[in-house]
């Protein structure tokens, strides 16, 4: 099992998703640069980071989205291989059009970085297999642009296959107003593409998979990805 | 091939909350300008296009408006094309 972890220019997420894949989950890796114009045989799963591609400029993600990796990572996940999106990385998949939808201003306009409860809705994906039906997990938050909006006809689709994985929770695993930090329709905070292999999530699963933090929620993602290639 | 300056205002679609133009229409109101409302805030660009004629200049930067510029999922445009004359 490989990760590749895309290094774009202002990338920050992208040493903690190495690290996470690596020496938390114990796989291999490897950083891919975002002039690159091939993707490695070996690689298995490719993770697009968080941070701040090309400063946000024009739109968070807007600019990445034509790096001349992004070509080869669109076919990439059009040949059913396994992408996750992290943050800004969610934000680069919605411009690229791998995931439907978009993330627009927090809908208190702030930058928030805290931890938030999700609860795993759909544990039948390749990237939630290790987590229970409806499990409550933590997992930090830092964005200042999560705020999921698609057309409602897309939100139906997404509803009625099941592809809403991840919602926005309070700690005892209720949906209430208060649990939505940034007014995600219907909670959402992480969604897969039709043929589910590709993730798109706000929150930040790498910066929760080591015990040392006092919570390793997020690890379990890395090891479903893994466990499906076994 | 002319040249043209295209002045481009890309703002949210109708129906998508405006959080900024929420924010900045409160902050008036408490300002006592009470009768501003409807507030919507949004992007300007501009840009010079060459091009043979005034249609394939405006086609050019809807495309790149289309393509890059806006995100016509939740934003819309509207170009204004004059032709630069020396």
């Amino acid at each position: 099992m490989k990760f590749g972890v895309v290094v774009f220019p202002g990338s920050n997420c992208d040493h903690d998703a190495y690290y996470a894949s690596s020496v938390n989950a114990g796989y291999d890796v490897e950083y891919l640069w975002h002039k690159d114009s091939s993707i490695p045989s070996d690689i298995d799963c490719i993770i697009l980071p968080g941070g701040f591609s090309y400063g946000d400029y024009l739109r968070c993600g807007a600019i990445a989205r034509f790096s001349p990796i992004m070509n080869e990572v669109i076919r990439f996940a059009n040949n059913g291989k396994y992408v996750i999106g992290i943050c800004n990385g969610f934000q680069i998949l919605t411009e690229s059009g791998l995931l439907p939808g978009t993330l627009l201003k927090n809908n208190n306009l702030k930058f928030i970085c805290k931890d938030v409860y999700l609860k795993v809705e759909n544990t039948n994906t390749h990237f939630t297999k290790e987590y229970k039906s409806n499990e409550v997990i933590r997992i930090p938050i830092a964005h200042g642009e999560g705020n999921y909006f698609a057309e409602e006809s897309v939100i139906s689709e997404l509803e009625d296959k099941n592809r809403v994985i991840f919602r926005y929770t309070g700690a005892d695993g209720n949906f209430d107003v208060a649990a939505n930090p940034n007014g995600s329709v219907n909670d959402i905070a992480g969604i897969i593409s039709a043929g589910g292999n590709v993730l798109g999530m706000m929150p930040h699963p790498e910066r929760y998979s080591d015990n040392i933090l006092g919570c390793s929620d997020g690890i379990r993602i890395f090891i479903s990805i893994a466990n499906n290639l076994n | 091939m002319k040249s043209y300056k295209a002045k481009i205002n890309i703002t949210l679609r109708e129906g998508i909350l405006d959080v900024q133009g929420k924010t900045v229409e409160h902050a008036l109101h408490s300002l006592e300008y009470k009768d501003l409302s409807h507030i919507r805030i949004g992007k300007y660009v501009e840009l010079t296009v060459i091009a043979p004629d005034e249609q394939s200049a405006v086609e050019k930067v809807s495309s790149a408006c289309n393509q890059l510029i806006a995100n016509p999922i939740i934003e819309d445009f509207k170009i204004n094309i004059e032709e630069v004359t020396k």
